[in-house]
Parts: structure tokens; sequence; C-alpha cells
């Protein structure tokens, strides 16, 4: 157990050091890198809340955040490119304006 | 006395991973923080998404025996290992196409090694350059 509290304290003082970042950073994607660093640093503080409460239904929260996360941040890419998301990549024709 | 042994090794095991990890984790985060710039800054957001997090995960799998908690440790840990240099390649490819550079970048050689690329597809970078439209025609992946 006292591994997995000395764990938790690292990893919660890496989540504020990411989230400082997040708050100055000085270009868009300076944001979004620290975004999907702390969506990954959040799958393993959800890891260590299933260890610490011994509840194992928190990996299945954590795998459905791991798959989220990504997705997260491809669809805010794609938005701040685009200025959209309802269209498909291929409709090039339909992107104007 | 078996069974103790295999604890002992698994706890000492899951001591190493965590330790480890979490170095990498903190060395991740304070690069993060730290490097003066986006471009250093991706390197340090490797080193938490790939090392610290797989160290972590490994770490908890010591502790779970074999059971279903091991299996979805290791889905976990495969989908943080694909979808993070994944993600980490998109956010590089778009702030690359937003026209972000090296800090002491002396000489830009884009246009002349990769021809015409767009840097103008976010609005907030493209000042006096042409309408978004005409940036998404040419750039193929995204």
């Amino acid at each position: 157990m006292i591994l997995f509290i000395a764990g938790t304290a690292a990893l919660v003082v890496a989540m504020l050091l990411v989230l400082a970042r997040l708050y100055i950073g000085p270009a868009l994607y300076d944001r979004v890198l620290a975004l999907n660093s702390f969506g990954t640093l959040t799958v393993l503080l959800l890891g260590f809340i299933g260890f610490l409460t011994e509840r194992p239904d928190f990996l299945d929260i954590a795998l459905l955040y791991a798959l989220i996360n990504f997705v997260g941040t491809i669809a805010v890419l794609k938005f701040f490119r685009y200025r959209a998301l309802g269209r498909g990549l291929g409709n090039r024709d339909g992107a104007e304006g | 006395m078996d069974m103790s042994l295999i604890e002992t090794a698994c706890d000492i095991a899951t001591a190493i991973a965590f330790t480890m990890g979490s170095i990498f984790l903190l060395i991740g985060a304070f690069g993060i923080v730290r490097l003066p710039d986006f471009w250093s800054r991706l390197h340090a957001a490797g080193v938490i998404d790939t090392a610290g997090a797989e160290l972590i995960l490994i770490g908890m799998m010591f502790q779970t025996g074999w059971d279903i908690a091991t299996l979805k440790l290791i889905l976990i840990a495969f989908f943080v290992f694909i979808t993070s240099p994944t993600a980490t390649h998109a956010v590089s490819n778009a702030a690359f196409v937003a026209g972000l550079r090296p800090l002491d970048l002396k000489k830009d050689e884009t246009e002349e090694t990769l021809g015409d690329v767009p840097t103008a597809a976010i609005p907030h970078r493209s000042g006096a350059a042409a309408s978004p439209g005409t940036t998404s025609g040419t750039e193929g992946n995204a």
C-alpha cells in the first residue's frame, strides 16, 4: 500500500507541473500537448485510485479514458485546423469557408 | 513459504518499476515546464507517454496476480503505447503546418525542400496570407 501512496504522490506532482504548462503555454499547441500528457497521467491516476480503494472497476474507467483522450486530442486538432468538425477530411470541395 | 517468496519478489519488482516510472514522470513533467521551445517540449511529453506510463502500468501488473485486472492493465498499456505517439505526431504535424518553427532556427529550409507547404491554415497565425480555403487542397495528411 505504501508503494501506491508514494506513486500517487509523484503522479500528483507531475500532474500539477503539466497543469502549469497547460495554463501558461504561449502557443495553442503547447496547450494541446500538455492536455495530452495530462490525459495520460489521468489514466495512471485512475489506476492508482482503483488500487488504493481496492476496487478494480476503476481500470475500466482508465481504459475508456485512454481511448477518449486520444480521440479528444485528434478532435481538438482537427477543429483548430479546419474550424469545423462535421465534414470529413476527404470532402475538400465542401471545405471552403 | 513459496507463495510468500513470490509475493515478496512481486513487491520488489513493483517498487523498482514504480520508482523508475515516477522518476521518468517527474523528469518529463519538469521538462514540459522548463524547456524553452515547443519542439523540445515534445521530447519531454514523449518521456511521460512511453517510459513513465508503461513502467507504472507494469508495476501495477505485478500486484494483481493473474486475473481480469491484469488483462485490463495490459490493454491500457497497449492502447497508451499505440495512441500516445500517434497523438504526439498529430500535434507536431499540426504545429508544423501552422507555421511554428524552432526558436534558434538559423535558416528555414521548408520551402526549398518540401515545396509549397501551407502555413496559413490557422487564422490567428495567418496574418496577411491567403484565405484558409486555398490551403486545404494541397496538404494531404491530417
